[in-house]
């Protein structure tokens, strides 16, 4: 439902802060741990809850998320066993937006109509099918947003003031500013050339705004919470869940936890940045 | 000449063949593809540009590639009229320089400078370092760790003319994660960098751009049969992984309806073994690799990975056009396995003094099936997309020889 993203936006209006946007894989390392993953990120503190669904070849990620992707898939999980967690997650969690991301072959052979209705009934609010751009809107774009769900839009560096107005015509939830030409986990841009863009991307759309691809630490997520309405982390948690399992054995549920504490700090930089921007 | 039926001129303006093809690509490269789309179309319109073109590919490239009567090859098999289209003896052995020869050119109008490229045997790699060194542009080839294994020639030739090979360890290790890398790098180094595709596939307009640097195949091929023979074929045969040699043969005879038209795709240890790369006998309309096309995948919409000997047809997809041909019938797919390919292999270089690439193996092993069943003014033409020397480890292994 886009009204969850709206709600949530509107609470933090209120608080005067920007959302924190956290991505992990579902079935990452395994379907179970990636549920209690998910489970513990509102309390963590996460605003806004990306779930990634796993795709053989994932063209625009690196390689921690290209990993994350490929244990998930080892684990077993599918776009029905993702929807599935979703669902369980919001018998606990009523309010949280989730927004699912991904790439366009697995929805596609799953049905776009069947996805759309059941996606909307697991709770999920928005969706991000990154190899699906504006050209291609009357395929999925158009029916997800008269349906209720959010297709929330991708705006990259090199996407042009000419282009802007096209490609925000047909999006719905929150913007996703991607703040490097680049593959996920890349390093970050400068965040004064971020802020620009993002100023310019406000002069067309009133959608709530996004950063996200590179943000890793707790300071760089600061940063951007000065000028951005959220910022989103996800090669870094990811890769924290990577790393548990390099140290810990095979069923740990550490990285559930160290994948908690991450989130925690990243959270309390953001609610320690002071808005510069006047947020919507 | 006659010139090819309008209606076969295809895609619309949204890159579509129907319902295969588009541009299923991350927001970050649109920017670019459009950019590409229209500065293709304006080379395209440009007669000094299409003339430009014409003078490197007959001074540099050799072209026309003669068409060859397969005597010995007609008189073993005892029925139809074979001839190869000699697209083996191109510089570089391959018919991929055409492509290569073609998109140097755009990049360059483009300003571009630096170049990308997959590569599965090789070859495409090869013609891509080959006019990267002659145009002074650095370089930068994605290949499968299976296939730099498997292709160590092509490889040492590529470092030769300058080019610096990334391997991939990716997934299968073959052609489709080479692509999946080298949109990574270009997703990365968007602007100053030109992907130079290999096969006619990929987001528009890829498919259209390659089909058309590769049409020279089959209009040369057209004027030299009305030379030869006074008339059209009865059936053209070529080769599909990607499919950019099959369609650069059959596009100018697509309004022909009376010439057959027939792909081969790679089948592996055997469609019904799973082991093969037959997206179009044994795959499912999906997206990958900014189009869509008919795929290898299970039932969740994950890519399965594609098994062929020859590393060239080793792909779990085919160009979009191929698909869209398949599913009007104006094509017909068939498929060939690895042992009949060697089995080609062999025999087309023992009768005819031609050893041909492993991908065309495919073709001729086809020819071999069904030629004796065919009459003796029969004309079919098969395309010799590429020659063997590549091959000679990968089929001593097979055959178990050292060398």
């Amino acid at each position: 439902m886009i009204e969850r993203i709206k709600n949530c936006f509107l609470d933090l209006q209120e608080e005067q802060r920007a959302a924190l946007v956290t991505f992990t894989m579902m079935g990452d390392p395994d379907i179970e741990r990636s549920f209690e993953i998910l489970k513990g990120l509102p309390n963590a503190g996460a605003d806004i809850i990306e779930i990634g669904t796993p795709f053989t070849d994932p063209m625009a990620d690196g390689p921690v998320i290209q990993a994350a992707g490929q244990r998930a898939l080892k684990a077993g999980i599918t776009l029905t066993k993702t929807l599935e967690l979703v669902q369980r997650f919001r018998k606990i969690h009523k309010n949280t937006p989730v927004v699912l991301m991904g790439y366009f072959n697995p929805i596609y052979i799953y049905g776009v109509n069947k996805f759309i209705e059941d996606a909307k009934s697991a709770g999920i609010d928005g969706v991000i099918i990154v190899d699906l751009p504006a050209e291609e809107d009357p395929e999925f774009c158009l029916p997800a947003i008269e349906n209720g769900l959010a297709f929330v839009r991708l705006v990259a560096p090199t996407t042009d003031v000419t282009r802007l107005p096209f490609i925000l015509k047909n999006s719905a939830g929150f913007v996703y500013y991607i703040s490097i030409t680049g593959i996920t986990g890349s390093n970050v841009a400068m965040s004064s050339k971020i802020a620009e863009s993002v100023h310019t991307i406000r002069g067309h759309t009133n959608l709530p705004i996004c950063v996200g691809f590179g943000v890793k630490t707790p300071q760089q997520a600061s940063e951007i919470a000065k000028f951005a309405d959220g910022v989103v982390v996800g090669s870094a948690l990811v890769d924290c869940i990577a790393k548990s399992l390099v140290e810990n054995s095979s069923d740990s549920l550490e990285c559930v936890e160290s994948v908690h504490q991450l989130v925690k700090s990243l959270s309390i930089a953001i609610r320690a940045a002071i808005s510069k921007e006047p947020l919507k | 000449m006659k010139e090819t039926n309008s209606n076969w001129a295809g895609p619309d303006d949204n890159g579509r063949f129907g319902i295969f093809g588009g541009r299923y690509v991350a927001e970050t490269l649109m920017p670019l593809i459009l950019d590409l789309e229209k500065a293709y179309g304006s080379a395209r319109a440009d007669k000094n540009f299409q003339s430009e073109l014409q003078n490197w590919l007959k001074h540099y490239v050799g072209r026309p590639s003669p068409l060859y009567h397969a005597e010995k090859l007609s008189e073993y098999l005892g029925g139809a009229k074979i001839y190869f289209k000699r697209d083996e003896l191109n510089h570089t052995g391959a018919h991929k320089i055409n492509n290569c020869m073609g998109q140097i050119l755009v990049a360059q109008r483009m300003g571009k400078k630096r170049i990308i490229a997959e590569t599965g045997a090789g070859q495409h790699g090869v013609a891509t370092a080959t006019v990267c060194a002659r145009f002074g542009l650095p370089c930068t080839v994605y290949m499968g760790a299976t296939d730099i294994e498997r292709q160590k020639p092509n490889v040492f030739r590529m470092k030769l003319l300058g080019a610096e090979i990334k391997p991939v360890d990716s997934g299968s290790a073959t052609l489709k994660d080479a692509m999946n890398e080298a949109l990574r790098d270009w997703v990365t180094n968007v602007e100053t960098t030109y992907y130079l595709i290999g096969t006619a596939a990929g987001p528009h307009p890829y498919p259209t751009m390659v089909r058309d640097f590769q049409s020279i195949i089959g209009k040369e091929t057209k004027q030299q049969i009305l030379e030869a023979e006074g008339r059209l074929p009865d059936t053209l045969i070529a080769c599909i992984g990607g499919g950019s040699n099959a369609i650069g043969l059959f596009h100018p005879f697509l309004g022909d309806q009376d010439v057959n038209l027939i792909g081969v795709e790679a089948a592996g240890k055997g469609i019904e073994s799973g082991l093969h790369a037959a997206s179009l006998s044994a795959g499912s309309p999906g997206i990958l690799h900014g189009n869509r096309t008919y795929l290898l995948q299970d039932n969740d919409g994950q890519i399965l990975d594609a098994h062929s000997i020859s590393a060239g047809l080793d792909y779990p997809g085919i160009g979009p056009e191929h698909s869209w041909l398949k599913d009007i019938g104006r094509v017909e797919y068939s498929s060939v396995g690895d042992s009949d390919a060697l089995e080609a292999f062999k025999l087309c270089s023992k009768l005819e003094g031609i050893i041909p690439a492993l991908e065309p193996a495919h073709a001729l092993a086809y020819v071999i099936k069904i030629a004796p069943k065919l009459k003796p003014d029969h004309i079919l033409i098969l395309n010799m997309c590429g020659r063997g020397d590549k091959d000679i480890f990968s089929v001593a292994e097979s055959l178990g020889v050292v060398l």
